[in-house]
């Protein structure tokens, strides 16, 4: 029984593979697209203002819904940020990066790698729950602060429009610290892992036709790792895009695109309008990965 | 030619790896402070009561960690069956459509959070599926798979097929062959995957609170911590331990993958 039975996959091989494929095919590609495509249709929908039920009908009133002043606010707020924490997160990963793939070897190398990855598989809720104790008006920076008598620097900073706030903890400045932090990691990985593919013979030669390390630096391997950048801005900006816990959580009253989504789809009950919000980043990130593997990002993945 | 590092790289990196690590160290500090009602800092004293009080007056963290056990353990168990399955067959066989078809496997996990859980809420809504701990599973089992795949993946690639054709020129059928000859090379693959998709299944908030219904994981009882905290310390003690059943599978995972690594050289 056994025997024959291998003996029809020997010579069907596709029938293994069909088999094989079935059941996971099944599951992402229908259950999971088939989601999404739900999801999609339903932007095309609209809700009756007076019923307040979905009306199933084509229509793009819902887009033009998406368009008002508030909504658009509540896109180009996200994107801003995004665009912000994405710029932090490269310019605080590149020497984590740079020190671990080109200076770091043997045990403090894996200690280094290791010291990477736990902050990244650590909770998300405990890492947003750490930044709620340290921007606390109570809490370890406003010590600090007081201590080393700069709080006049910490009050003038939360009194400054649009990024201040009655604390740190419910603020933009708040909550650009935290997407900085729960999403650095993702950061640090890629642009090591670019770095180490930049042969030391490149950086060898370009010393021996007398290039100074800051000129080899900049010329030689910086240029090389820029692909790292791009494939690590990919999972910032993408992940900020969509958050809407850490702002909910760290942050003021106004809304990012994840926070609208969750209230339109809970107590609003407006689906449409919540599943057209939704398009955006994916039209967002769409738009990014094409350039992004444009400059070749894909690669250093 | 590995130069000394200058104090300038030296400074930034380190700066930039105590930012990633105190924030955790801060939140066990927490957990022993003597002050209930805010983040005071330093701590005005320090006590074990918290870990007591986790233990014997907080029926309600109990509920809510064996739903997250047993949902992570469960899907789990799903994804290590599709995602090895789905390994196998897009790395042996070739055929139209197999780089689109990689690219879906990955697209869960690519995909904001956010559009998952929405997309599978109004899914179970039009299959008039009511939210249990199957959809729960369901939503879990669905990123879970992704990370179960691509170890495999990394790993079937590996795999030389030499040794299962001169397995098969010495008689085995096909299921001796996966017995005897794939599955042991490709164990430790399966067992980090499946250890990092626990870890992130027991972790897991945001498609959570879409398919979840009235049911509460211990994320979701975090969660409601920290927009209502009741006593702030114990939420603390709670994250300790959330760290701690993350984070030694996470261990393990990369002590697994690592040590093959060292093997294949």
């Amino acid at each position: 029984m056994l025997n024959s039975l291998s003996n029809l996959f020997y010579r069907r091989p596709q029938l293994l593979t069909a088999l094989l494929l079935g059941g996971p095919l099944a599951w992402i590609g229908v259950v999971y697209i088939g989601s999404l495509f739900a999801l999609l249709i339903q932007s095309f929908y609209h809700l009756d203002d007076f019923s307040g039920t979905v009306v199933h009908e084509f229509t793009l009133s819902t887009y033009a819904e998406l368009a008002a002043t508030a909504n658009l606010q509540i896109i180009m707020r996200t994107v801003v940020m995004a665009a912000l924490v994405t710029l932090a997160a490269s310019i605080v990963a590149f020497p984590i990066a740079y020190y671990a793939a080109r200076h770091a070897r043997g045990k403090w190398k894996a200690l280094f790698y290791l010291a990477v990855m736990m902050p990244l598989w650590s909770s998300y809720l405990v890492k947003i729950y750490a930044w709620k104790l340290i921007l606390a008006k109570e809490g370890i920076v406003s010590w600090i602060a007081a201590t080393l008598h700069l709080s006049w620097l910490l009050d003038g900073l939360l009194s400054t429009p649009i990024i201040g706030g009655s604390s740190l903890s419910f603020s933009y400045i708040g909550t650009f610290l935290v997407f900085l932090y729960i999403w650095l990691p993702y950061m640090i990985l890629p642009i090591q892992a670019a770095l180490e593919r930049v042969p030391n013979d490149f950086v060898e030669a370009a010393a021996d036709l007398g290039a100074t390390p800051r000129q080899a630096f900049r010329d030689v391997i910086f240029p090389l790792a820029f692909p790292g950048v791009i494939a690590g801005s990919i999972f910032t900006f993408s992940l900020t895009l969509g958050d809407y816990i850490v702002p909910q959580i760290v942050g003021n009253s106004r809304a990012m695109i994840g926070q609208a989504v969750y209230t339109l789809q809970g107590t609003a009950g407006d689906i449409p309008l919540a599943a057209a919000f939704t398009v955006v980043p994916m039209v967002i990130m769409g738009f990014y990965l094409l350039a992004a593997r444009r400059m070749g990002a894909f690669d250093a993945l | 030619m590995r130069s000394e590092a200058g104090w300038g790289l030296k400074l930034a990196a380190g700066a930039g790896i105590a930012f990633l690590h105190l924030p955790l160290a801060l939140i066990v500090l927490y957990a022993f402070t003597t002050e209930e009602k805010s983040f005071q800092f330093p701590p005005p004293g320090l006590t074990l009561h918290w870990f007591s009080a986790a233990w014997f007056d907080r029926p309600d963290i109990w509920p809510p960690l064996w739903l997250s056990l047993r949902v992570a353990a469960i899907a789990t168990a799903f994804a290590l069956v599709f995602g090895t399955l789905a390994a196998a067959a897009l790395s042996r066989a070739r055929f139209f459509g197999k780089d689109q078809l990689s690219l879906l496997f990955i697209l869960p996990i690519a995909l904001p959070g956010i559009i998952t859980g929405i997309a599978l809420r109004s899914a179970f809504d039009i299959m008039n599926l009511p939210f249990s701990t199957l959809t729960i599973i369901l939503g879990h089992a669905t990123f879970c798979i992704v990370v179960v795949y691509n170890n495999a993946l990394a790993r079937f690639r590996r795999l030389s097929p030499s040794m299962v054709e001169a397995s098969m020129d010495l008689g085995a059928n096909s299921f001796q062959t996966f017995r005897h000859i794939v599955l042991p090379q490709i164990a430790s693959a399966l067992l980090a995957g499946g250890m990092l998709a626990f870890a992130l299944s027991f972790d897991e908030v945001i498609v959570t609170t879409f398919t979840a219904g009235q049911q509460s994981t211990l994320p979701i009882w975090m969660l409601q911590e920290l927009i209502r905290p009741r006593q702030r310390p114990v939420t603390n003690v709670v994250a300790i331990i959330v760290i701690a059943v993350t984070f030694l599978p996470i261990l393990a995972a990369y002590y697994f993958t690592r040590q093959d690594e060292h093997r294949q050289g």
